[in-house]
């Protein structure tokens, strides 16, 4: 009797101690949601408040040359948007822009990162070298592009044109999606080769070593056993610049001004001068939602086409 | 088929000289063993071998060719990494068939001797996974896979044991010398564990600094030691050596005992001492025993032999058993 009268106790006193175990978690809990809920609720606040004026506006028959007779139209302002004839051009370069900038950075990156990580002398210098274009400011690097290289009659490469025989060409004016492309290129091939070269350095020896003995060539150890390394780093690499290409401006503002006509005009271009150019803040508002939207698209799209490359 | 000879073969690494100069004859179908301590040169030699470093002077001659100047590739010799060195992208079919994929096999062929080293490695249930997803011994296993559908002139071991624990480092010691048995091909194997090297090896060659200090088949070292630092590396406990006035009786600079060659007991014996530490193994009972003049001797006795920390046990060397050593530590 006794015995069980004990036995009982020390079930029911474990039980106690368990019960207060999971209270305390339970505590611990609702005192962690509390203690982070400003923080989560200012990122929240944040994102949502100007998206929210954002949709509000596009809502909105909105003018600043018309102040005052703002007015509710519906979906008038992305129907005018979405079928501007700038806005299919603005897509097209958008997407050319990006896939561009995204081809010779990645390409380029891995050549580049394969030369540095060559031996040589005063290999520390010549890294932070090739890393400076990434320092200097878009507006910068247009304008040097523009006017000491691109420039038809002052550039370095219609220096070079004239050097051979050949008429020099008006860069800006002849291919001006071209010539942005290869500014942001070159604005963004130094942080592509630097991920790259730390992916690059950071393969096991051995394993190169074990694919010679396995008689594998240069090429052939690049191929299997050198890229497949790299993947990772080439997924990071293509996501960061496509979040940050969506929205190149500041090259095709001081450069080409988004023409000749639209031919170098992209969606975030086109939404500027909406807005500040033609003081149409509904229209403006209708187009920044359309580029959020357009965003989100590619974002899936690349997630779901390289992203099993980030699972470990 | 593989056979080896190395010709004054050095190797200096800027300033260091790391192997000053080797000559070593290793015979069609042996299984030799590098060991050596740490920093000897026992992997230089290794990848001398194996071509991953330049030989700065001297001649490498695989199967009667001057292999010297060849890319690794082209020597014929398959290597097992220390870290196994597998291609983590790649599935464990993949790995081992990646040599034939370079050759320029064709895929049934592949396939077919793929499938043939699966089953000598029990991997034929894991081809498909991902190196990532195997235990440390099936990777050694893929390793070693990798090595043997080239079929090699010869097979390289670095230390291929030192990453896997003791259990299975028995395992697979036996797996590899069952290996051995089965293909009859060289095989050169690098070590520090003098237990891995007296076990498998045909023949033992021990290096110090890069230099050869011996080379002979595990017993010979065992029983004729060239030299002071073989008789100190071969066999476990090491040796135990002695100067002074025991060994200028001897006629010896250092005289070497062993410590199963030392007989103990309670009450009488040659030398008189003090045990400070005693380790109980079951089988074995090591001591470590202060003895007056002598020094810190350690003695072996087989089975249980029940002393204690400070307990006065008596030592008796056997007098047939005893090494003897001149000034320039060589056995005389």
């Amino acid at each position: 009797m006794a015995v069980r009268f004990l036995s009982a106790s020390v079930l029911y006193l474990s039980e106690y101690i368990l019960g207060a175990a999971k209270m305390a978690t339970i505590h611990t809990r609702s005192v962690a949601r509390l203690m982070m809920a400003p923080s989560v609720i200012l990122l929240f606040a944040w994102m949502i408040v100007p998206l929210g004026m954002t949709i509000y506006f596009s809502l909105l028959r909105y003018n600043l040359l018309m102040p005052g007779t703002e007015e509710f139209t519906g979906l008038l302002n992305y129907e005018f948007f979405l079928t501007d004839p700038a806005f299919f051009d603005a897509l097209k370069n958008t997407l050319l822009l990006v896939g561009g900038v995204l081809a010779i950075s990645v390409i380029g990156g891995i050549l580049m990162a394969l030369l540095l990580d060559q031996p040589m002398f005063g290999q520390g210098i010549v890294r932070i070298l090739v890393i400076a274009p990434f320092f200097i400011m878009p507006t910068v690097a247009a304008l040097v592009w523009k006017n000491m290289f691109m420039n038809p009659v002052n550039g370095l490469f219609a220096w070079l044109f004239r050097l051979f025989g050949a008429q020099p060409l008006d860069w800006l004016a002849v291919a001006p999606l071209t010539s942005v492309v290869i500014i942001v290129a070159w604005q963004w091939l130094p942080f592509a080769t630097l991920i790259l070269l730390t992916a690059l350095q950071s393969l096991d020896e051995e394993q190169k070593e074990a694919a010679e003995m396995d008689g594998a060539g240069p090429i052939s150890k690049f191929i299997y056993i050198t890229l497949p390394h790299m993947a990772r780093a080439i997924t990071v690499v293509v996501l960061i610049e496509t979040i940050f290409l969506l929205s190149v401006f500041a090259e095709i503002l001081v450069t080409t001004n988004g023409g000749p006509g639209t031919q170098s005009t992209n969606i975030t271009y086109l939404v500027y001068t909406q807005a500040l150019l033609q003081f149409d803040v509904g229209g403006a508002s209708a187009g920044g939602i359309v580029a959020v939207v357009l965003a989100n698209i590619v974002a899936i799209f690349l997630i779901r086409m390289i992203g099993k490359n980030l699972e470990a | 088929m593989g056979s080896i000879n190395l010709r004054n073969v050095s190797k200096v690494f800027g300033e260091a000289k790391v192997i000053p100069s080797i000559n070593l004859q290793i015979n069609e179908g042996e299984f030799v063993v590098f060991v050596g301590p740490s920093g000897c040169g026992k992997s230089t030699l290794l990848r001398l071998i194996a071509g991953l470093e330049d030989v700065s002077d001297g001649e490498i001659v695989i199967d009667g060719q001057n292999a010297t100047e060849l890319p690794p590739a082209k020597r014929g010799l398959a290597m097992v990494f220390q870290s196994y060195a597998l291609y983590p992208h790649m599935s464990v079919r993949s790995n081992i068939a990646f040599p034939l994929k370079m050759a320029g096999m064709d895929k049934g062929e592949i396939d077919r001797k793929v499938s043939d080293a699966a089953r000598v490695l029990n991997l034929t249930d894991y081809l498909e996974r991902k190196p990532r997803q195997l235990s440390g011994g099936q990777r050694q296993r893929v390793a070693i896979g990798r090595a043997i559908v080239r079929q090699p002139k010869a097979f390289l071991f670095d230390e291929p044991l030192s990453n896997l624990d003791a259990a299975l480092r028995v395992n697979m010691r036996l797996e590899i010398s069952e290996l051995h048995q089965q293909l009859k091909t060289t095989m050169i194997y690098v070590t520090h564990d003098q237990v891995e090297a007296m076990t498998m090896a045909d023949k033992i060659v021990v290096l110090n600094r890069g230099n050869i200090e011996q080379v002979g088949s595990p017993l010979e070292l065992y029983c004729k030691p060239a030299n002071l630092f073989v008789a100190g590396f071969i066999g476990s406990p090491r040796m135990n050596l002695i100067e002074g006035k025991f060994a200028e009786a001897k006629g010896a600079k250092t005289v070497g005992i062993r410590p199963e060659h030392i007989g103990l007991s309670r009450d009488s014996g040659l030398w008189e001492g003090t045990v400070t530490i005693a380790e109980h193994l079951g089988s074995d009972t090591f001591m470590h025993i202060q003895v007056q003049g002598v020094g810190t001797v350690t003695a072996r006795a087989s089975g249980e032999f029940w002393v204690r920390h400070g307990d006065r046990v008596y030592l008796t060397p056997d007098e047939t058993k005893l090494y003897r050593f001149n000034e320039k530590g060589l056995a005389l």
